[in-house]
């Protein structure tokens, strides 16, 4: 999808402004299997690149969702609380997990575009 | 007959429980070493297990004994168990099992042999069970949700300790505990806070309690002396705070009481004990841990959560497994593995036979009883510690208490003796008015009493809840579930209970080849003693006079293990494997200290390790540093080698399973070891895969420091459905001194111990007899003979499997140990066929399937034991290859890629006699693909379970099954 950054986490970012959208990767979707349960962070709360912000379980597995960015969780998904398959349905669309106002918008950086995290994922199949 | 010329000496067959313990018979195992190109199974072992570790037990380890001796001597044992009326209380009470329970289900095999219920396909019975166990649980505490109970009631509460921290996410490192709470529990919360760096401060909630610098706080109710602290407005303040609550409680006195979480409680704990489970001097029992909805992530130990099946029907299984330690790994809120599962059937069954009348029934007279004796205390001048109570007494005695307690036993009663000149007394269903008059007899020093129990009782009948303050008696329904009023006669209950063992696979009915888990025999004649009384109805806390014949047991049982096992000393304290590697963990942690080496906080774990390594060693405060595996599944010397030497100066130790987790016997463990020590560090062993060493092997003298062995694998206990375990520890001689203790016990370990990790002194003492019978029937010969079979029953499983399928992670020479792990990759990566389709697919063949995924994902692991016959063995092949065949079908196009047996494994009898069939394939297929089925079929009695579903929408309890219908659609 045009416009989306990666991480090596999987993670996905959009960025409108100072204000940057978080979810995950279809390829993590698929690795997971079908999502039973999103933790979300508490708008307000101050995340940093790399620290742990959400957790994402399926029924075979938990993962930490790991902020691809630095800054302040201005607001997060309610749709996932209650539906937590949208993950699976659409990762990059309705499922996304929160919106994060930049600290460090020089961070963007060092995330990886489309192409490149497509070749990414070729390296570790 | 003539021409047998056998003296009278052979004829005295002394060996005879071995051939019986031990499947494949002579003959067979002449047949199978030729098919494995050997002559003898001491060539075989020369050939699998590395000459650098062989060793045998020593020549003075006793021979077998025949089953009568053997049940002779426990018999002898029990006589000398002094089984007293104990009104000691402390959490333990004495109970009547309802005989048709006790029957049914605690000497039931098909209750008592099976596994832990990951296959919730052919477990509906003892998840149903569970399921009565939680929403008894829910209901009688007033809480959302329930687990499916946990290892006693000490650890739950610390348990709730590490889940309130976790929950409460902030810096307060402190958690308070009433010191109303037991003694036991408070030492065993204080051994789980220290390596976690948690302050416990133990004082009067009322007055000593700073619920802004506390994430916690432990009360009890009733409290240890029997009172009933209103703590309504305690738990208020505490949530203003920020701070948990939790409740450490009695189910019987609930019925009574205004239920926990009618006033606020976050988390409840107890023991379900006396809901008809014996005493057994401390255990098994069930310990039940309920909470709030919101928290139910942080829930510790399995959940039976309700999902419907590929058919939309209701239909069981374990819920939210990803909180559990075998996915979280270091990140799990707990590492326990194997509870109490057969023992919280009992104590839900208990609940079913009474049903909320019975209950009701019980616990008033009870309490009625324990007011009618408050009464004539209170006429002879004595004071009660508190005005209300429920169950138990706290009688203030000064200067007479001992005199009391002495005479209390010249009737045969134990009293507790609490400190300050106190004198408690708890009352069970047990009790008579017999024992009332006898206990004031005791008070009033031997003297005459004028009072009666009837004419007290009278007295007291206008007002029989007065000793209940009004706020804190019980207003509230419970067990209004159907399945807790419908079996109240004895043959409804007989088959409500057969209903229910009847829809489960153990092993009464098929071998169970679950690698890693050792599902033997557990013999008649092992089991037979544990329920007789000089064994069941001791109380953990008895005068140690009592209990000459439980001390001769154990102390017997440690030497025997110790002996097997090349240690210097066993501790019998930890009650499942998992508490055996963090008991074992500590008591290296505190070697360190003595050595002024307290700092060492690395602990190396193999990237192939079980998950409760990790979540044991992060437990017991130590940081975990994963070393990696080669493509065989073994250590990587190096990168171990390159780590050890990274930590030099704070490696604590290196966990390590032997034979591996791969199920192959590692050549470098000597080296692995030497490398270790080198740097300063300890070596644990996980001895879950001990079934493959014992006599061939000793643990103690190649390497290891400390090891646990699980006797509900090696040593025969049963696995209960998901428990009870044991899992003793065994140590070298330096850490003897550092082993587990006991604050009530001396007897039970070295002064300069760790501190308790079980509520009782001994763990499970009541299943001991099972593996001493064990190891007695067996003997030197036999337990050798048990693991070179286990040996060459995998290998010759493995060898008639590997035409049709890839075998892994051979030893050097080519050879498994006790257990094989068969690839599936390839047919996943062939076709759509899964490890779970073919796992599935077993259950129409009417087997359990393998470990799945573990510890390789995409394989199943098997581990035959030596208890399976070649015909079993066979029988299991020719089904595993019967279903290779079927996948076959579908490589070559002959069968659907969807519509095929294996997509819609397991099969109902529903669905093949229906009058409409849409299948691909014919009924016959689905249901009888051997002719052997034609005689023996099980049916699976739900179809595939979905998970996804019970997790998407959690239900844990009971309720009508119309609710679900609806749910679903």
């Amino acid at each position: 999808m045009a416009g989306l950054r990666y991480t090596k986490e999987h993670e996905w970012i959009r960025v409108d402004g100072d204000i940057a959208t978080v979810g995950i990767s279809d390829y993590a979707q698929e690795q997971l299997g079908d999502v039973v349960y999103v933790e979300l962070p508490e708008p307000g709360k101050a995340v940093s690149l790399g620290s742990e912000a959400a957790v994402i379980e399926s029924v075979k597995a938990a993962s930490d969702i790991y902020a691809p960015v630095s800054g302040e969780v201005t607001e997060v998904n309610p749709k996932l609380e209650d539906e937590p398959e949208t993950v699976n349905g659409s990762p990059t669309g309705e499922g996304w997990f929160m919106k994060i106002r930049l600290s460090d918008p020089g961070e963007l950086d060092g995330l990886m575009d489309e192409a490149a995290y497509d070749a990414f994922i070729e390296t570790i199949e | 007959m003539t021409g047998d010329t056998r003296s009278l000496d052979e004829l005295q067959y002394r060996d005879e429980f071995i051939s019986r313990h031990i499947g494949p018979q002579p003959t067979d195992v002449a047949d199978m070493l030729a098919t494995l190109g050997f002559e003898s199974l001491d060539e075989l072992v020369r050939n699998t297990v590395p000459e650098a570790v062989r060793g045998e037990l020593p020549e003075d380890f006793p021979a077998a004994l025949p089953e009568r001796e053997a049940l002779e001597a426990l018999a002898r044992m029990a006589a000398r168990n002094k089984p007293a009326c104990s009104m000691i209380g402390l959490g333990y009470y004495d109970t009547f099992t309802p005989p048709v329970v006790q029957r049914s289900v605690l000497e039931s095999p098909g209750w008592y042999t099976a596994y832990t219920p990951y296959q919730p396909e052919i477990s509906q019975g003892r998840l149903e069970a569970l399921l009565n166990f939680q929403t008894m649980v829910m209901e009688l505490t007033a809480m959302d949700l329930a687990n499916a109970s946990l290892l006693d009631e000490a650890t739950a509460a610390a348990e709730a300790m590490t889940m309130s921290q976790a929950i409460a996410k902030g810096e307060r490192a402190r958690y308070f505990v009433a010191a109303s709470c037991h003694p036991q529990t408070i030492a065993v919360v204080r051994t789980r806070a220290r390596p976690l760096g948690i302050e416990v401060e133990v004082g009067d909630p009322e007055h000593d309690f700073d619920p802004e610098a506390c994430f916690g706080i432990l009360l009890q109710y009733p409290a240890s002396n029997g009172g009933l602290p209103d703590y309504a407005g305690l738990t208020e303040r505490a949530h203003a705070a920020g701070a948990l609550v939790t409740v450490a409680s009695d189910l019987l006195s609930l019925v009574l009481l205004r239920p926990p979480g009618e006033f606020g409680a976050d988390i409840v704990v107890g023991n379900s004990q006396r809901f008809g489970v014996p005493m057994g001097f401390g255990g098994p029992h069930a310990a039940f841990f309920a909470a709030r909805e919101a928290y139910r992530r942080y829930l510790p130990g399995r959940i039976v959560g309700v999902s419907i099946d590929a058919a939309g029907r209701p239909a069981l299984r374990l819920a939210l497994q990803t909180r559990e330690q075998h996915i979280r790994r270091e990140k799990a809120t707990s590492n326990i593995c194997t509870a109490q599962v057969l023992l919280a059937v009992i104590a839900g069954m208990y609940a079913v036979w009474h049903g909320p009348e019975g209950l009701r029934t019980i616990a008033l007279r009870v309490h009625r009883l324990t007011s009618i004796l408050a009464a004539g205390l209170k006429e002879q001048g004595f004071a009660l510690v508190s005005d209300g109570w429920f169950d138990t007494l706290s009688v203030e005695a000064g200067e007479r208490a001992g005199a009391i307690l002495t005479h209390a036993r010249e009737f045969g009663i134990n009293l507790r003796a609490a400190e300050d000149g106190r004198v408690g007394i708890a009352l069970d269903e047990t009790t008579t008015p017999h024992d009332i008059e006898q206990l004031w007899r005791a008070f009033a020093g031997l003297g005459t009493m004028e009072l009666q129990v009837d004419g007290v009782d009278e007295a007291l009948r206008d007002d029989p809840l007065a000793a209940i303050p009004a706020a804190q008696r019980r207003t509230s329904g419970y067990l209004k579930h159907p399945c807790f009023t419908s079996h109240h006669s004895e043959t409804e209950m007989l088959r409500y209970l057969k209903s229910l063992e009847s829809k489960d696979v153990a092993l009464d009915r098929s071998m169970i080849p679950l690698g890693s888990c050792t599902m033997k025999l557990n013999a008649t004649a092992e089991m037979i003693p544990i329920s007789w009384p000089g064994f069941a109805r001791m109380h953990p806390f008895a005068p140690l006079d009592q209990a000459d014949g439980y001390r001769e047991l154990i102390e017997s049982l440690e030497q025997r293990l110790a002996q097997a096992t090349g240690f210097a000393a066993v501790s019998l304290q930890p009650n499942a494997g998992s508490q055996g590697e963090y008991a074992g963990l500590l008591v290296i942690r505190r070697w360190h200290e003595s050595q002024g080496q307290g700092h060492r906080s690395v602990c190396l774990i193999p990237s192939s390790a079980h998950g409760t390594n990790p979540a044991s060693a992060v437990m017991a405060g130590l940081r975990v540093v994963v070393v990696e595996c080669d493509e065989h599944g073994n250590i990587d010397v190096d990168d171990l080698r390159a780590k050890a030497d990274a930590h030099r100066d704070d490696l604590a130790a290196l966990m390590v399973t032997y034979p591996s987790t791969h199920g192959v016997f590692e050549e470098s463990i000597i080296e692995l070891c030497k490398i270790v020590h080198r740097a300063g560090g300890q070596v644990y062993m996980d001895g879950a895969n001990m079934n493959a060493l014992l006599g061939l092997a000793l643990p103690g003298r190649f390497g290891p420091d400390v090891a646990h062995m699980n006797l509900h694998k090696t040593f025969a206990i049963p696995h209960g459905g998901g428990g009870p375990g044991v899992g003793p520890i065994g140590v070298g001689e330096h850490l003897a001194p550092h082993l587990p203790n006991h604050p009530l016990r001396a007897a039970a370990g070295p002064e300069d111990g760790i501190g308790p990790v079980s509520a009782a002194p001994w763990g499970s003492a009541g299943v001991l007899p099972i593996s001493w019978a064990y190891i007695a029937m067996m003997g030197r010969e036999g337990l050798t003979r048990a693991s070179q079979v286990a040996i060459l029953n995998a290998n010759y499983m493995a060898r008639r499997l590997s035409p049709h399928f890839s075998v892994l992670y051979t030893g050097i020479k080519g050879f498994v140990a006790h257990e094989c792990i068969v690839d599936l990759r390839p047919l996943e990566k062939d076709t759509d066929v899964t490890t779970d389709d073919i796992c599935k697919r077993l259950m129409d063949y009417g087997f359990h399937a393998p470990t799945m995924h573990w510890p390789v994902s995409g394989t199943i692991m098997i581990e035959p034991t030596e208890s399976e016959s070649r015909a079993e063995m066979d029988r299991f092949c020719d089904a595993l290859i019967a279903i290779r065949e079927e996948v076959r079908r579908i490589e070559a196009g002959k069968s659907d890629a969807a519509d095929n047996p294996l997509k819609h494994a397991p099969h109902t009898v529903d669905e093949v006699s229906a009058l409409e069939w849409s299948h691909a394939y014919s009924r016959e297929e689905a249901a009888w693909p051997l002719a052997w089925l034609r005689d023996a079929k099980y049916w699976p009695p739900v179809k595939r379970v979905d998970n996804v579903y019970g997790d998407r929408h959690l239900v844990c309890s009971c309720a009508p099954l119309d609710d679900y219908r609806a749910a679903v659609e």
